[in-house]
């Protein structure tokens, strides 16, 4: 299992080539990313630096790319259905933002072994989170600062209009700051901590916590791959081959996901994927060998 | 039937959030598109120029000078160069959600919501900030 880095020196690939496997990987990576919604970049990241030897810093930028396209591209249409909340994301984005500056920021001083020991154990936490149970409640308690910022709200649900409140807005703007963190420094979307904070913190509605997320992503990486693009790490002959499949996976995937429902044997696979995924990083990240 | 987010200008209606709605998914939608496009056209000439030659992304390196600053991406494109034509898509794609925040902040002046017309250039000023921290380091 822990062979699947190819030691240093032996793959010799045309840019050809090079471009087309990493296609193929990013297509997969996008579908299985969206078909389970915890992205792409958790995928694209270990496929470039353990299977291609591609340096962790292209691999980062390359994936920031990847979820900027994917985010913008579905938010336009969970935006139009009236189920993102624009008030809370644009709100939670105050620390998204500032946490994503910082975390790029830091990055550059970060020895890459850390990095993906990190990287892998975000990955761990996450397969974990995405085979928890949906908290399906709506909450009703009132909160003045939610109040004040104007943050409850409604969305379509099956019988009609849903009112719902939000509550412990201090907590969940912690936990924003950190998923900014966290994405600013491994360039991943970092979908899986956004979700926590709206969903266990603050008691969103699933439905409406996932829109929300999606659609603050693509401001949080930005404000990471503006430093990211200054400092050299987004590579076109890389990020090329990994936005547009990403990207048309992703597209695939939401249409898949239209048409069937059960997805949890899915969900049990990707967990697993990522969990071997997950040990090889920090494997490497102990070895030096990334 | 809906108005489109420009029925402001026509028939003197009140800009609502289903309206502010409509913009940012048009905004959204476009950027995504038009970027995408541009780093795909960019990628065929970039595979045809250097389909044959070999890939090695192994070691970082940064990018080639010609595409680290916005003017040598401009005259990169007008050479026909497949990098700088991609590095050009990603910038829109970039830019993307960042302008949906400029667009968030002129609907929230429509609907006179100054608290989060407030919100909005406070996040825009964090990116702008975050601009200017990577380019002098």
């Amino acid at each position: 299992m822990l062979a699947l880095r190819q030691r240093p020196g032996s793959a010799t690939l045309t840019t050809l080539i090079f471009t087309l496997i990493v296609l193929i990987g990013s297509v997969a990576a996008g579908l299985l990313g969206s078909l389970t919604g915890l992205g792409g970049g958790f995928i694209i990241i270990p496929l470039l630096t353990l299977l291609l030897n591609v340096d962790i810093h292209y691999a980062i930028g390359a994936s920031l790319v990847s979820v900027i396209a994917t985010s913008s591209g579905s938010a336009a249409a969970f935006v139009k259905e009236g189920i993102t909340n624009m008030r809370l994301g644009m709100f939670l984005e105050i620390a998204t933002t500032a946490g994503a500056m910082c975390g790029a920021i830091v990055a550059i001083y970060i020895p890459t072994n850390y990095i993906a020991i990190l990287f892998g154990l975000i990955l761990i936490g996450s397969a974990i989170m995405s085979l928890q149970k949906k908290i399906q409640d709506v909450n009703q308690k009132k909160s003045y600062l939610a109040e004040k910022l104007k943050l409850n709200g409604s969305y379509p649900g099956n019988g009609g209009t849903i009112d719902y409140s939000v509550t412990r807005v201090g907590g969940g703007f912690v936990m924003m700051i950190f998923a900014g963190i966290i994405s600013g420094l491994l360039g991943i979307g970092s979908g899986a901590l956004k979700v926590i904070a709206m969903d266990n913190i603050m008691r969103i509605p699933f439905k409406v916590s996932t829109t929300t997320s999606n659609f603050m992503i693509g401001v949080t990486a930005s404000a990471s791959a503006v430093v990211y693009l200054q400092r050299g790490y987004i590579n076109p002959g890389v990020s090329m081959p990994v936005v547009i499949g990403v990207l048309a996976g992703a597209y695939t995937g939401s249409k898949i996901l239209v048409q069937s429902t059960s997805s949890k044997w899915l969900r049990y696979i990707f967990a697993l994927v990522i969990t071997v995924l997950a040990i090889q990083m920090i494997y490497h990240g102990i070895n030096g060998s990334i | 039937m809906d108005y489109g987010p420009w029925s402001i200008d026509q028939n003197m209606k009140i800009f609502k959030d289903k309206d502010m709605q409509l913009l940012l998914s048009h905004v959204l939608r476009a950027g995504t598109i038009v970027s995408i496009s541009v780093v795909f056209i960019g990628g065929i000439f970039f595979i045809y120029r250097h389909g044959q030659s070999i890939s090695d992304y192994r070691s970082f390196k940064g990018i080639p000078d010609f595409i680290q600053r916005p003017s040598g991406i401009f005259h990169g494109i007008l050479a026909l160069k497949g990098q700088a034509m991609i590095q050009l898509g990603i910038a829109l794609l970039i830019a993307t959600p960042i302008l949906r925040i400029v667009f968030s902040a002129i609907g929230f002046v429509l609907e006179k919501d100054y608290l989060y017309l407030g919100i909005s250039l406070l996040v825009l000023g964090i990116i702008f900030f975050s601009m200017m921290n990577g380019h002098t380091g």
